[in-house]
């Protein structure tokens, strides 16, 4: 039925009626009421909680410290990453390093992200999936339309690169800014020829990962579906963004200390901050 | 078939080069295992580089050899490997850089020479900087990645005279750092010259 708006105030008031509309994707503001939080997530040390369905993004700076959890809630999200120093977006995640560095490229539990200046942007202090993926980087809109029939950021079906732009060119970054991404909770792993072996049912309902910054970090985070994903439908089901406060890392601190490697990325890190 | 440019990289120095479309590149590595790291850029317009993560994705494989195709971050194809006498490149490794150094072999390494030092100063030339800076190719090095992820750069598979051909698939603007790493076999410990034609 159509509704008479006619007026400004008809209109306003039509606007208004929207307020306190719930839906499954969409940010906490004020992220104090947050609801079904993880037992060991404490309301009072909430600082982001948003939740992105297919296709979409968020983006936010996270001060050093802090935990970001990413949380698989149906098990069939594909999350996109980016990471940057915040404070001096130059630096940014550098995969390469990431995965040279730690002689190791398939990420996991106590696995670093390491910028192209020889520090580290984030440590991953939880993983309960455990496939993830380096290798195959973002959708683009090329590749979308050949798989979805259209792949332009204004279509049902928009690519993980141009969310990354979009998202970056808010932060006053643009296209030269979008490096090699990660993507979490779809694991790509290598056979012995050379082969990306895409593990189509890598996530399950609940799996989290959860991140510790160790800079000041900009976090981009889209949720698109894997580059591999042989599906000719668009799926990526919703993913819950979760930061909370947390302390820098001490020195004691067991993945700081867990390689020589690590130990220099984190003696850079602590020299950077002083 | 006539050559156009040709010219000896020198051990541990950058270069670059327009190559046009239609044309092809053939660098050859003179004394064997030495990484020629590589950038490619879109000549007309440089935000469109070339894409580790895309041409993997692309053809399903890390490893690069004749028929892969070189793919940039939109997608689209840059250059061809049309010949290739060595048998596989690495495009996961990335580019050494004093930085990355410091924590593959300690905090010694911060002054010695690295390839992304070539890789800014030689985008420098062309207006370009570090924000240009992304993924590369390594010409001649090899990088296996084990079943449980394992990845290093480990001894070559190169030798004297091996050499790859490039065609252009678009007015490339091909950025060449002839690896200066001592600490690592990606040049037998001992960096070379490298040689770079150009045909057409």
């Amino acid at each position: 039925m159509a509704v008479d708006l006619s007026d400004p105030y008809k209109a306003r008031a039509h606007a208004r009626s929207k307020h306190g509309t719930v839906i499954g994707a969409m940010p906490t503001i004020p992220v104090s009421g947050a609801k079904n939080l993880p037992l060991d997530v404490v309301a009072a040390d909430l600082l982001w909680d948003e939740t992105i369905g297919a296709g979409e993004y968020c983006s936010r700076v996270l001060r050093r410290g802090s935990r970001l959890r990413l949380i698989n809630l149906n098990g069939d999200g594909c999350v996109n990453f980016l990471v940057f120093n915040a404070d001096h977006p130059v630096e940014r995640l550098n995969i390469a390093d990431t995965v040279k560095v730690q002689w190791n490229a398939y990420l996991s539990e106590g696995k670093l992200l390491l910028s192209d200046m020889g520090r580290v942007l984030m440590s991953m202090t939880r993983d309960t999936c455990g496939q993830h993926d380096t290798f195959c980087g973002a959708s683009n809109e090329k590749s979308n339309r050949q798989k979805y029939g259209s792949g332009e950021n204004h279509s049902p079906h928009p690519s993980g690169r141009d969310r990354f732009l979009i998202a970056l060119l808010k932060h006053g970054l643009g296209k030269k800014d979008i490096a090699p991404n990660v993507n979490f909770f779809k694991g790509v792993k290598i056979d012995p020829a050379g082969n990306t072996i895409f593990n189509a049912s890598s996530g399950k309902p609940g799996d989290l990962i959860e991140l510790r910054a160790e800079m000041n970090v900009l976090v981009v985070i889209a949720n698109t579906p894997h580059v591999l994903d042989p599906r000719t439908t668009y799926v990526a089901t919703d993913v819950r963004v979760l930061a909370r406060r947390g302390t820098v890392t001490p020195q004691t601190d067991s993945i700081r200390n867990a390689s020589p490697e690590n130990q220099r990325a984190f003696e850079n890190t602590e020299d950077y901050y002083l | 078939m006539k050559t156009v440019y040709e010219f000896t990289i020198p051990a541990r120095a950058p270069w670059s080069r327009l190559v046009k479309a239609g044309q092809t590149l053939r660098i050859i590595d003179l004394q064997g295992n030495q990484a020629v790291d590589c950038l490619l850029y879109n000549a007309l317009d440089a935000t469109e580089r070339y894409s580790a993560q895309d041409t993997i994705a692309r053809q399903g494989n890390i490893f690069l050899t004749t028929g892969t195709n070189l793919i940039s971050n939109e997608g689209n194809v840059m250059m061809q490997i049309i010949a290739d006498t060595c048998g596989r490149h690495d495009t996961i490794g990335g580019a050494c850089s004093c930085e990355s150094n410091t924590l593959r072999y300690g905090h010694h390494t911060k002054h010695q020479h690295a390839c992304v030092e070539n890789f800014v100063y030689e985008l420098g030339q062309h207006d370009l900087g570090k924000r240009d800076t992304v993924s590369n190719i390594n010409w001649f090095m090899n990088v296996p990645v084990e079943a449980d992820g394992a990845l290093g750069i480990v001894d070559g598979i190169s030798a004297p005279g091996k050499y790859i051909d490039l065609q252009a698939e678009m007015d490339t603007l091909v950025v060449i750092s002839n690896c200066p790493q001592i600490n690592n076999p990606c040049n037998g410990f001992n960096p070379t010259p490298v040689r770079v034609i150009i045909t057409e």
